[in-house]
């Protein structure tokens, strides 16, 4: 009965959409206001009904409802509650009800929050958003409907991908599609600007908090999903640059670069046909990672519903979307008049080259995703390549280098015309910085690659040039202390998110240095008892227990890490035998100091009577590798502060300044 | 010029879309995503030799069994759904006249003794493999998965998941005729 209750709301979400994509447009072109204000009323509707479609769903999963056609493929009885409620969305049919639900709590989000935006273009943003709810509503319903259906209801079913039953990855599928969908906001705007024929400065500030949102949960959902693979899949690496990994990164690279763009469109009322292309952009790519997942063209270990057929329908969808919106801006891109004029030498001018940078080093992640696939269409099949770290290191790393050196120097540009020499001082100290680290790495780490150095260097440049530029701004020094301090609380949250995202990067990238450079590892077959000596520690694997746990059997092996006879840490590792689904996964023992991680997993024990008893232990000391993921939180934590800024409160009752804001304002105050 | 520049976009789009569409309608591709390619097609059956379950199941083979006729292996385990599923068209096979092995893959002696003789037991013997050793051997990645041996105990054909009506008429009894031709 709850089952039909979600089938039915899931429906009443499509014929919602379609009113939506339809009214509000028609009625924007012809001033109607009653038909405008639609829009809003059914982009609640829309998400109040979706979310009684997967609060349906939820309670078939939580109540193993054994009925439901995907509660029996993706669950099972004995499943903790948290991978039962995890399971709703760790399924092809729930993940694309999610993913529908997603986007229409983003346009319902506009509908209550967006009180300040002019109702034709709220109308067009909405009906924009509705016609990709369109799309992805009439996916769900017919060709992957979660309200499926068995008969006879089977006793138990068959249980979630045991990979998928993890802490860490329950939530990073909800954040990542928080971020992908979150740029439809971006591209909806986009789309509606073209179709207004306007972008001007008030556009970009509209556009910019969803942007910095979906930049937000992307940056936060790849970060969760790499410290996943780090620990469970138990191969002591954290990136692979697996084509579903590269599919996210991809709208991340394009949307960073969009987060810039937006601000010369808002500052300066320049770059405004290229927002508006990375705008559309950047979304395709979230689609284009959608299609590339759920399809099957291209297979990979997160590909968990690959199905030819539905590949056809999202392949429809994209063809419309992407190729409506970019044949719209090819024709309405020349009307648009390009505004402030500015010196190469600018913050203008650094913003252009982050955004040249940003879009080459994407294309080139991109390039690298699809050539598999680009030659073996055009050799008919017969030439199957794989593109792997290797290109990926060779290309994406080269490309970083300048962006990185780019960012810390682009900040204490002037607007318009940027003056070098009164740049360049400002830069000394992180001058001296780089010049310390590379240094203090090649004395403390004296045989390691010879890159490193270099690397570290760059990390301290930017973390360098970065407080500089904090502290120029409030003064820091050159006033009195507690001038500054009040100079602190009065900068605009803005500016402060952008210094701690650009921080973050410098973190992750020493981390990133760390855990490629030095990185030490030790493979050995050790027979509970027995030590081995390797990657500067000693390692004995001091018990193999089996035992069972709520739904899988376990190998647990301990293994006691010690330092010139001093004992470090235990580490407690697992290989986990799920029967249900016949699958194996490994828990990673996992010893963090801020310095390195210690990190251990035992494989399978030998294959003969002899060496039944003898286990395959990989020992790895990976240099830094928290500080990947603390680059990432503060980032994520950038991106939250900046969204607090003022000038992005939406909705906040302010008349007078509304009124304002709803003009277009070419020279918008700093 | 900005034109020529604006339209850049599209049409690169539709070069992918192209690209994308060619890879969908490609049935054949899709078939290999399904059919794992295996390396052991081609190659001699794996070097093994499983005991009875227990005294009540025929049962107990080696490699050496497998030579002499064209025959079926099959990995099967009473905890597995699909296997049940996949189970009359085993027995429809056997009932033909060829020679079906089963693997009891990761099972308990008592359960897989229950499960056949509920459901009936077409293999004309049965392997335990209780540590999954054997299936590791044959690069058994879930169960159920489908062999044929030919007459020299060669690997010919593999199936990676339950066989169905359509997989059995189009893909397994081909591959039994052509295993038996050469």
């Amino acid at each position: 009965m709850i089952a039909e209750i979600g089938q039915f709301t899931l429906i009443l979400a499509l014929v919602l959409a379609v009113v939506q994509a339809t009214l509000p447009l028609w009625g924007a072109a012809r001033g109607d206001t009653a038909l405008m204000a639609l829009a809003g009323r059914t982009a609640i509707g829309q998400a109040a009904a979706l979310l009684i479609a997967f609060a349906a769903l939820t309670h078939g999963f939580v109540t193993s409802d054994f009925s439901l056609a995907v509660v029996f493929q993706n669950s099972h009885s004995l499943k903790p509650m948290l991978y039962k409620v995890s399971g709703v969305w760790g399924n092809h049919e729930g993940s694309m009800l999610l993913w529908v639900l997603v986007l229409a709590m983003f346009s319902a989000a506009v509908a209550l929050f967006g009180r300040n935006l002019p109702p034709s273009l709220k109308a067009r943003v909405l009906a924009v958003q509705a016609m990709i709810g369109i799309g992805f509503l009439a996916f769900v319903i017919f060709t992957s409907n979660p309200f499926a259906r068995l008969s006879p209801a089977p006793l138990d079913g068959t249980g979630l991908n045991p990979l998928l039953q993890d802490p860490g990855l329950a939530f990073h599928p909800p954040l990542l599609y928080l971020g992908y969908v979150g740029f439809s906001m971006a591209f909806s705007f986009a789309v509606a600007a073209l179709i207004e024929g306007k972008v001007d400065a008030a556009w970009a500030r509209w556009v910019r908090p969803w942007t910095l949102a979906a930049w937000t949960f992307l940056t936060a959902g790849i970060a969760l999903g790499s410290w996943w693979a780090y620990y469970e899949l138990g191969w002591g690496g954290w990136w692979f640059w697996d084509p579903v990994e590269n599919a996210s990164f991809i709208p991340w690279l394009f949307g960073t670069a969009l987060l810039h763009s937006a601000i010369v469109v808002e500052k300066r009322d320049a770059l405004k046909s290229w927002t508006i292309l990375l705008a559309i952009v950047t979304f395709s790519m979230s689609l284009l990672g959608t299609f590339l997942v759920r399809s099957g063209v291209l297979t990979s270990v997160h590909a968990f519903a690959t199905d030819p057929e539905r590949g056809v329908f999202i392949l429809a969808i994209l063809v419309l979307t992407i190729g409506s919106a970019l044949t719209l801006f090819a024709i309405r891109a020349p009307g648009m008049k390009g505004g402030g004029l500015f010196s190469p030498v600018s913050r203008e001018g650094a913003l252009v080259a982050n955004n040249m940078l940003l879009a080459v080093a994407a294309g080139t992640v991109l390039l690298g995703t699809l050539y598999p696939l680009i030659l073996e269409a055009l050799s008919g099949g017969s030439a199957k390549v794989s593109v792997g770290p290797p290109f990926f290191n060779a290309t994406f790393g080269p490309i970083m280098v300048p962006l990185v050196i780019m960012m810390a120097a682009g900040p204490m540009m002037a607007w318009k015309r940027g003056n070098l020499r009164i740049a360049a001082p400002k830069l000394i100290p992180a001058a001296i910085a780089t010049v310390l680290a590379i240094v203090a790495t090649f004395v403390l780490v004296p045989d390691g690659p010879g890159l490193a150095p270099f690397a570290m260097g760059l990390a301290a440049w930017l973390a360098a040039g970065t407080l500089a530029e904090w502290a120029g701004r409030i003064k820091l020094f050159t006033i009195p202390v507690a001038e500054s301090w009040r100079r602190l609380r009065g900068q605009p949250r803005a500016a402060s998110g952008m210094t701690l995202a650009h921080l973050g990067l410098a973190i992750m990238i020493v981390g990133i240095t760390g855990s490629s450079a030095w990185r030490t590892e030790l493979i050995t077959t050790l027979v509970p008892g027995e030590s081995a000596e390797g990657a500067g520690y000693t390692v004995t694997l001091t018990e193999v227990t089996r035992g069972s746990g709520p739904n899988y059997n376990y190998e647990r092996g301990l293994l006691k890490i010690s330092d010139e006879g001093r004992t470090v840490t235990t580490l407690t590792t697992e290989r986990r035998f799920f029967p249900i689904a016949s699958q194996t996964t490994t828990e990673a023992g996992i010893y963090t100091t801020i310095l390195a991680d210690l990190y251990g997993v035992i494989g399978e024990p030998g294959r003969t009577p002899e060496t039944a008893n003898a286990w395959t232990v990989r020992f790895f000391v990976n240099p830094l590798v928290p500080w990947i993921w603390l680059g990432a939180m503060v980032m994520v934590f950038g991106g939250s502060l900046s969204l607090t800024d003022r000038r992005h409160r939406v909705g906040v009752p302010r008349r007078g300044r509304v009124a304002k804001a709803a003009r277009p304002q070419p020279a918008a105050a700093e | 010029m900005r034109r020529l520049i604006v339209i850049l976009p599209v049409a690169i789009f539709a070069g992918l879309v192209g690209i994308m569409i060619a890879l969908l309608t490609d049935s054949e591709r899709n078939d290999d995503l399904t059919r794992l390619p295996s390396p052991l097609v081609g190659k001699p059956a794996p070097t093994m030799n499983l005991p009875a379950i227990n005294d009540t199941v025929p049962g107990g083979f080696a490699t050496s069994d497998l030579k002499g006729k064209v025959s079926i292996v099959n990995v099967f385990a009473s905890w597995c759904v699909p296997c049940l599923a996949e189970h009359p068209l085993i027995t429809e096979l056997a009932a033909q006249g060829i020679p079906v092995f089963g693997i009891n893959h990761r099972d308990q002696p008592e359960a897989a003794t229950n499960w056949l003789r509920r459901h009936g037991n077409p293999y004309i013997a049965v392997g335990a493999d209780a540590d999954a050793r054997a299936s590791l051997d044959w690069g058994v990645t879930g169960v159920p998965e489908t062999f044929i041996i030919d007459a020299n105990g060669v690997i010919t054909y593999k199936h990676v998941g339950p066989i169905t009506q359509d997989a059995l008429d189009k893909k397994i009894l081909p591959s039994l005729r052509k295993a038996e031709g050469r």
